[in-house]
């Protein structure tokens, strides 16, 4: 009992010893690059106390300055996660958390004694790099944070090495690597097999902080604008056929029913509406388009497809107004198949939904009020008075421009319409409904995306934040909902950026349809094609593999409804062959040293081991030679022979003896016993 | 000669290779540290992070930091896997000073060893990195508890090299002894000097005071007795001999010490010995049921100190 507390306190007393100086600084640089990403998304002030702390630590490490007290220490901890809930009111979430965590990561350096200490530190570390997952998924960042992993793996060795000096760097990162590679297997085999499990296990803090950039729920007129300057990828979409023509690809996002004469809201939360599918499903007609998109995360429920879609996965529901929403926020990147006929006549709304498309506040913007009355009292049809709006905007000088004038004054699509007449997609449709709700006819805005990019080298559509759009629906009896888009009557001419010309016409990217395209620009669409075309496949295979990809690849490799069990089964029987194969690899032909001279005399030694003259550590090669003559006086000669090409060698290899030589003699030794 | 005296007469004389044990799959034991634990707890929470957000990154490393964790295990075993240590020759010691046992380790491979350690279980350990076919003496140390063979004990050879999140060990038993002289005790003072009154003692016994001639040196004989003026004349090493009465004939005997306790008794002969061994005096030892005759030189001192260290012991 005694022996055995003996052992486990000397297994752990190590752990309390000081660790190397080297390491330490390892340590140091590791935790920065941990907490560079942190740092850009935190307050300043937890930022500059953070920094402050790791330089602090630097410079005590340099000049051996005491560490603090524990009431320093206290007041300081105390004082932080004070005003780390003054910033947040809260610790719940993912950013106030990953505060928390880097504060608490900064805060650890003031009294990191011994070795455990720093262990934990580096253990702490991996901890806030996956955190640090939890905000950015994108490629760059896992190179990042796999390089940040490498830093501090190779710090954990360095801390355990006590004799650590400078000299052994590149001992330390080749280990690192040699580590890390023979981790890789393994990894992927845990990866792909361990089971996953869909759905969260508790409800995520949900974080309004970390909005991402999108299309919102309220229409402010002039605020699509910044989405159009952003290339940001918004989803994209891979087609089971061929692509349907540019003017058909309307991606239908959230619909806006109601207005102030200024701004457009989606229906309000109470509404019934909410609550119900369409009223009727949409007769279809023509050929389907399949298809599979790859949704960025938006921090919003949306989930876009193509007008009208049908066949619509299980987690999404579909709105009285054919809008779909996700069962929870897309945090994730976000994977759906759907299927939507371009072609479609809706019937009937829900009344509710009638009125709701009529409504307008009675005394504003009263010079449209009173030209929609004229086209009625012209006693046009319905269809009738949409040609003539459209004609109106056709004929008119409207202007599409991505910066008009502010509209300042209380009726802005009057002084649109009538005044200012240059604007945007979400300018012409929310002036385009006013007219439409004014001539009595039900109609609605809806925002999403228009168009997209044909990435030649992955063969599917980019959509980018630069594509939204606004556009309007009106109902006509006959027809249902119509789609019509007051933005797309505008000539050509009277468009100021030639690449909203073309996103109505064509889905090939820029530098294909510029007809002054050069060498450079066409390289440069080539990368950035092939870089998103990389972001796409990563986004398919390594970020959106969940619980139904990891079904379907185990179908593919002929692993039907295999139970947990059989898969856990599986599981190790795999990691135990990978383990077995490095093992024999770390093992293999270990003592056969790279030196041939050193080489060539162990072959020698092995041969004598076989009739019995065994070399021993201990032995130099004058002591071992004498045995090995003593016991096989018949090859005295060989063996002196050998001993002294291979001392002359070894030892003074300035005297010309020659390595073939020594080889060819070891080679051609034979021994057996007499 | 010091070294080879010990190695003829006072050790076990053993072949050399029962003395070196290789540290092969059943000796080394492993076990994750407490860092390790720490690591586990870390890691299930990741997981659980990478589980609730569904994030593939998130799982990703996890799985990585596990996967590493189970190559490192490998590592950590390898690190001590195949290494040969041995025991050196050491000096005895008085009992209270400390024995330095040289250790040696050999690395057989073509890759470093690094970060081993070696000790005596509760003790502070010696770090030892080796380089590939590396071989390297450490000296470790022990206090000599008691008089007499002392085993050398359990020695753990460990390392947690590289990650520090598995606990390798070994257990090295050698099945060598120190031997342990006694202490000596603090009175230097020499008992009277007994003059031989046998009247034959002057043929046999070589005295200091009267030269009687010269002979071929001996191994044993005192340097101060050879003849260097015959050296200097290329006459070869000759040993002056003197005759007569040898009145620094001393005879250390168990009933002269004053003590009554046996440990006493030991402790003050072992101090003569050592008093008239510096002096350069011929002296012989009397103990109950074992008598050394008089005679000089170091085998003779370490033969005198060996039967006082397993007085009353097995041998």
């Amino acid at each position: 009992m005694i022996a055995q507390q003996q052992v486990k306190s000397e297994r752990f007393r190590d752990e309390q010893s000081q660790p190397p100086f080297n390491g330490i600084i390892w340590l140091l640089a590791a935790m920065l690059l941990v907490i560079i990403p942190h740092l850009f998304r935190l307050p300043i002030w937890i930022s500059v106390s953070c920094l402050t702390v790791l330089g602090w630590r630097v410079l005590a490490e340099y000049h051996h300055w005491p560490l603090p007290s524990a009431l320093i220490k206290l007041a300081i901890t105390l004082g932080l996660v004070a005003a780390t809930y003054l910033q947040f009111f809260t610790f719940n979430g993912l950013l106030p958390g990953s505060a928390l965590l880097t504060i608490m990561l900064c805060l650890k350096l003031l009294e990191m004694r011994c070795i455990r200490d720093a262990m934990i530190m580096v253990f702490l570390g991996y901890f806030l790099v996956t955190a640090s997952f939890l905000f950015d998924q994108s490629i760059l960042s896992g190179l990042y944070l796999f390089a940040v992993v490498f830093a501090l793996t190779t710090a954990l060795i360095i801390l355990n090495h006590p004799l650590a000096s400078s000299n052994n760097q590149r001992h330390y990162l080749s280990l690192t690597s040699s580590l890390l590679l023979q981790a890789i297997p393994l990894m992927l085999v845990l990866f792909v097999l361990f089971p996953r499990i869909s759905g969260p296990l508790w409800t995520l803090p949900s974080d309004q902080t970390s909005a991402k950039t999108g299309l919102s729920d309220t229409l402010r007129l002039g605020e699509i604008t910044q989405l159009a300057e952003s290339q940001e990828v918004a989803f994209r979409v891979k087609f089971n056929q061929a692509p349907p023509p540019a003017n058909q690809l309307y991606w239908r996002g959230p619909v806006l029913w109601h207005t102030d004469g200024r701004n457009w809201q989606d229906i309000s939360p109470q509404s019934p509406l909410r609550k119900l599918p369409p009223k009727q499903q949409p007769q279809f007609s023509g050929d389907a388009v399949n298809y599979t998109v790859t949704l960025q995360p938006h921090k919003q429920s949306w989930v876009f497809a193509l007008d009208l879609p049908t066949n619509i996965p299980n987690n999404v529901s579909q709105q009285f107004d054919y809008q779909l929403i996700a069962k929870d926020q897309v945090d994730d990147v976000m994977r759906y198949s759907v299927t939507s006929y371009p072609q479609y006549t809706t019937g009937e709304p829900w009344p509710l939904a009638h009125s709701a498309a009529l409504q307008l506040p009675p005394q504003h913007n009263p010079k449209t009020q009173a030209l929609a009355q004229q086209w009625i009292q012209h006693g046009l049809t319905p269809r009738q008075i949409v040609d003539q709006a459209l004609e109106f905007f056709h004929q008119q000088p409207f202007y599409y421009s991505r910066t008009p004038p502010a509209l300042t004054s209380n009726d802005p699509v009057d002084e649109f319409l009538f005044t200012t007449q240059r604007g945007f997609c979400e300018h012409y449709a929310a002036s385009f409904v006013t007219l439409m709700r004014a001539a009595s006819i039900p109609a609605r805005i809806v925002t999403g995306y228009q168009g997209g990019e044909l990435n030649p080298m992955g063969n599917y559509l980019i959509v980018r934040q630069s594509n939204a759009h606004a556009w309007a629906e009106v109902w006509l009896a006959s027809q249902g909902w119509v789609r019509v888009d007051p933005t797309a009557v505008i000539p050509n001419e009277r468009i100021e950026t030639r690449l909203d010309t073309q996103r109505f016409q064509t889905t090939l990217g820029d530098a294909l349809t510029a007809q002054q395209s050069d060498w450079i620009t066409q390289r440069i669409y080539w990368l950035r094609s092939s870089w998103d075309a990389a972001n796409h496949q990563w986004n398919q295979w390594i970020l959106g593999y969940d619980a139904n990809k990891q079904r379907q690849f185990l179908h593919n490799l002929g692993l039907d409804n295999l139970s947990a069990k059989q898969l856990l089964f599986m599981l190790l029987l795999a990691i135990a062959s990978i383990v077995t194969v490095v093992m024999s690899y770390l093992l293999y032909d270990s003592t056969r040293s790279k030196d041939p001279i050193i080489a060539g005399y162990q072959h020698f030694c092995k041969k004598l081991a076989r009739v019995g003259i065994k070399h021993l550590p201990s032995h130099g090669p004058h002591t071992f030679c004498e045995l090995a003559c003593k016991q096989l006086p018949h090859h005295e000669q060989q063996i002196t022979t050998i001993t002294q090409c291979y001392i002359a060698l070894r030892y003074r290899p300035d005297q010309s003896r020659h390595l073939q030589e020594f080889l060819q003699l070891v080679d051609q030794f034979k021994p057996h016993k007499k | 000669m010091y070294k080879q005296l010990d190695n003829q007469y006072i050790l076990r004389k053993r072949p050399l290779d029962a003395d070196t044990i290789t540290l092969n799959q059943k000796r080394i034991y492993i076990l994750p540290s407490r860092s390790g634990f720490i690591l586990a707890l870390v890691l299930f929470a990741m997981l659980l992070g990478a589980i609730n957000y569904n994030n593939s990154l998130a799982y990703a490393l996890t799985f990585l930091l596990a996967s590493v964790t189970m190559i490192s295990l490998l590592h950590t075993w390898r690190n001590l896997y195949k290494l040969q240590i041995n025991i050196g020759k050491y000096h005895p010691v008085h009992k209270g000073a400390t024995i330095q046992v040289p250790v040696a380790i050999n690395n057989p491979d073509n890759y470093p060893h690094l970060a081993i350690r070696l000790a005596w279980p509760g003790q502070e350990p010696t770090h030892i990195d080796l380089n590939p076919h590396e071989q390297q003496w450490v000296r470790l140390t022990t206090p000599a508890l008691q008089r007499g063979y002392q085993p050398i004990g359990k020695l753990v050879i460990y390392s947690r090299y590289p990650l520090g999140l598995f606990h390798a060990w070994g257990n090295l038993r050698f099945d060598q002894r120190f031997l342990v002289y006694p202490t000596p005790s603090d009175n230097k003072q020499l008992p009277p000097v007994k003059t031989q009154n046998n009247a034959d003692s002057g043929g046999g016994k070589n005295g200091t005071h009267d030269f009687a001639g010269q002979r071929r040196y001996q191994n044993g004989d005192s340097l101060r007795h050879v003849n260097w003026k015959a050296l200097a004349k290329e006459q070869g090493l000759l040993t002056k001999q003197f005759g007569g009465e040898a009145p620094h004939e001393l005879v250390l005997s168990w009933h002269q010490t004053d003590k009554t306790e046996i440990e006493l008794r030991l402790s003050q002969l072992t101090r003569w010995v050592l008093e008239a061994h510096q002096l350069g005096l011929h002296f012989g030892l009397e103990l109950p049921h074992l008598e050394l005759p008089v005679d000089h030189g170091d085998l003779h001192y370490h033969r005198c100190l060996k039967a006082l260290a397993l007085y009353g012991k097995p041998a």
